[in-house]
């Protein structure tokens, strides 16, 4: 009684492996409509489609850069989107040999009978829809679950819901030819130490992995997308050595070798903190059977974002702010980052937490 | 660095013990006991009790659980409704739908033997053909409305050939919208293999999805029948199903109480304790009743006000004789029905599609609807019954 191993088998192995080869990771550009309005907003720019665009184009299109990335996230509408002269989105990062994303998940809602958690959305029709997105080129989705720390949380209800709808989605996922990417996410919130975010963590992951084993998911055909183990965002920060111990120590405790990769979310830290974070990590010397990378959004974007401002005549320096970012957090995917990569300024010391934050 | 490498190692990042013993979140429990004990937090098992609809879910759920009483299952989706109508040469179309239905709510006194009925989304939302809202003659009938909300069966990866239902997906919104338009109850029904298994999966799924809908109808305001239909098919024999049924009843009321689903504003709707329909053993109805009512006191909670079975293929007569025989004791629920074939089948072959066997056809739904009313109470004798009424309706391979 194992996985299910159907018609995509190698081919979801072979691509989750590419999407976590060392010294490459994932850009998470798949801000919905509404939550891509708010970074719009932040530089004064509009949310209409034409502007969503060129953002997005900005991106894909930075010389260099894409030899940084394995994988990009997509929403749906950027999916089927396309270059100022016509190209589809998904052509250039094919030919840059970036594999197209796509988000899948629905968003959340309430768990009644909780203090305020949350389930995720998104299994009715599946199915059909990964066929899609497939044919439109997408060969890996992801689906973001998230999860609280509190005085009862997170409560059984939550990380059972949880662990078996990222389960659910995943073989569904895999049935359709896409490689999953697993998200339970704990969010930093909260005024409590480092431990008991490791402790969370933990038992939150051993759920997460024993919902996959129940649903035969394939796990060498998918990744990790976890939180970092940090103190709650009230609490005083350590340093990344200190971060890299305990998130290295929680994940060699429950994620299985099989597991090609982890990919980081970025969560809130600033852009120089996540790559810090990363570095450390990859330059601690115990066995880690899986490649540590990341799959940012915030913390790849945030000093392009405000250095392009939404105006063509600052679109070069925007990518080369973004090429920067790039090869840091690639460096840091194999422990070899020197630091400073903050070169364009404070944007990227800035802390992106925000409290409460509404994906 | 070896220190780096033992600092891995001891560090312990683990709470102190009197910091997770008030927060029990962290604990895995393994019995629903083990937790009402550790439980000291501030209780999630009240939180339900003081939701806005509780009071509403208990009345509800007693109304249709009212002795003498059953639902009449009228909610085929129109696929299937289409099957029904092929069935007597007539076509698919709404206005066949929209007859069919109206024939069957206004059959004159049939709230004495029916306390819901469950309907299709179209039904909620239709007219009688004289233009009377479908809910407000069901409310005039005084039977309650009620609504069914999964989305369908898909196949199951990595299971034996199993499947899953859906319908998760904004389900809290549609049922605040069909509780607007007059619905108080729900339905959901999954369905579980013999032949194929069953697997631990497949299972777990069931219980799970349904009690996620449980959950999420009472805090709509909808009381929700908890339907795991253990399918007829197969050869198997009284003993398996049994052995099967246990499982099943076990995962599922764990996982509501899981999920904080108060008891008494629920309804189950189980198939009966029976043999396969391929095998070789018949069973009496009293063996029937026998093996059904010693599930149901081994793994049904008496908070849970009634327990409707389904009829899943069996003849009109069969359906109501098992019923009877179950009723021959008291039982700490109310035992009853919520029968659709069992119910309307003679009754479509008299209609044909005629307005002339309107009449007749209400007949034949108020014969069926009677007796079961009185196996309810225990008190149906099966004099006079039709040949057709005796004719099983098992299809191998049903698809709902």
């Amino acid at each position: 009684m194992s996985a299910f191993v159907g018609k995509y088998a190698d081919e979801l192995i072979k691509t989750a492996k590419y999407i976590a080869t060392p010294g490459k990771g994932i850009l998470a550009a798949d801000e919905s409509t509404g939550t891509i309005g708010k970074r719009l907003a932040s530089i004064n720019v509009e949310n209409i489609e034409s502007n969503r665009q060129s953002l997005r184009e900005l991106l894909f299109t930075s010389p260099g850069a894409l030899s940084y990335i394995s994988g990009v996230i997509l929403f749906e509408e950027t999916l089927y989107q396309k270059t100022s002269d016509g190209k589809p989105f998904v052509d250039v990062l094919e030919e840059n040999g970036v594999i197209p994303g796509i988000k899948v998940d629905k968003g959340v809602v309430e768990l009644a009978g909780t203090n305020g958690e949350t389930t995720t959305q998104g299994l009715d029709s599946l199915g059909q829809r990964c066929q899609q997105y497939y044919k439109a080129g997408a060969r890996f989705a992801k689906w973001r679950a998230v999860l609280k720390i509190g005085p009862t949380e997170p409560s059984e209800l939550s990380i059972q819901e949880n662990a078996k709808g990222l389960a659910r989605y995943a073989i569904i996922c895999q049935e359709n030819g896409l490689v999953p990417i697993v998200e339970p996410e704990v969010l930093t919130d909260g005024n409590h130490d480092i431990k008991k975010c490791a402790a969370v963590t933990e038992t939150v992951l051993a759920a997460v992995y024993k919902a996959l084993n129940d649903h035969h998911v394939l796990l060498e055909g998918t990744l990790l997308k976890p939180n970092m183990v940090t103190p709650g965002s009230d609490s005083p920060k350590v340093g990344p050595e200190v971060i890299a111990e305990y998130t290295v120590a929680a994940l060699r405790r429950t994620v299985p070798p099989a597991v090609p990769g982890v990919v980081f979310l970025s969560g809130g830290q600033s852009e120089e903190e996540a790559t810090l974070n990363l570095d450390a990590m990859n330059k601690l010397e115990v066995l880690k059977p899986w490649t540590l990378s990341f799959s940012f959004g915030r913390a790849l974007q945030q000093s392009t974002l405000k250095t392009w401002a939404g105006k063509k005549e600052n679109v070069t320096k925007a990518q080369a702010t973004f090429l920067v970012r790039c090869k840091a957090n690639s460096d840091a995917t194999i422990g070899k980052y020197a630091g400073g990569g903050a070169g364009t300024g404070s944007a990227a010391s800035e802390s992106l937490f925000e409290k409460g934050y509404k994906y | 660095m070896a220190s780096t490498s033992a600092t891995l190692l001891k560090a312990s990042p683990v709470l102190e013990k009197s910091e997770w013993v008030k927060g029990q979140s962290l604990l895995r429990q393994t019995s629903f006991v083990a937790a009402v004990r550790r439980h000291v937090a501030p209780s999630r098992l009240t939180v339900r009790a003081s939701s806005a609809y509780a009071d509403e879910l208990v009345k509800t759920a007693k109304t249709i659980a009212s002795p003498g009483r059953g639902i009449l299952a009228m909610d085929e989706s129109n696929a299937t409704c289409g099957k029904r109508l092929a069935s007597i040469g007539l076509e698919n179309t709404e206005a066949n739908r929209q007859a069919y239905r109206t024939l069957l709510i206004t059959a004159p006194g049939l709230g004495q033997y029916i306390s819901g009925a469950i309907l299709f989304e179209e039904t909620l939302y239709q007219s009688t053909t004289d233009g009377r809202k479908m809910v407000d003659v069901l409310s005039e009938q005084n039977i309650v409305p009620g609504i069914k909300v999964d989305k369908g069966l898909v196949p199951l990866a990595g299971s034996n050939n199993e499947s899953w239902c859906q319908g998760l997906d904004g389900l809290a919104s549609r049922s605040a919208a069909y509780y607007q338009q007059g619905a108080r109850f729900a339905k959901w029904r999954t369905v579980v293999s013999i032949p194929n298994g069953p697997s631990a999966l497949a299972v777990k799924e069931a219980a799970w999805g349904l009690a996620r809908y449980a959950a999420i109808s009472q805090d709509n305001g909808l009381v929700p029948i908890v339907e795991p239909e253990i399918l007829l098919d197969g050869e198997h024999s009284i003993d398996r199903t049994y052995e099967v049924a246990e499982k099943v009843w076990a995962e599922v009321f764990f996982y509501l109480a899981q999920n904080n689903v108060m008891f008494e504003g629920i309804l189950l709707k189980p198939s009966m304790v029976t043999p396969g329909a391929e095998s070789k053993d018949r069973a009496t109805p009293e063996q029937v009743a026998s093996y059904t009512l010693k599930l149901l006191r081994n793994r049904i909670p008496p908070a849970v006000p009634g327990i409707m079975f389904l009829s899943g293929g069996q003849s009109e007569v069969e359906a109501t004789l098992n019923l009877n025989a179950m009723n021959q004791g008291s039982n700490p629920w109310h035992v009853s029905f919520s029968y659709a074939r069992a119910l309307q089948n003679t009754c479509l072959k008299t209609w044909g599609g005629r307005p002339e066997n309107v009449k007749a056809a209400q007949d034949t739904l108020l014969v069926r609807a009677q007796a079961n009313s009185l196996a309810q109470l225990g008190k149906y004798t099966g004099e006079g019954e039709s040949e057709e009424a005796k004719k099983g309706m098992f299809v191998k391979g049903y698809t709902y």
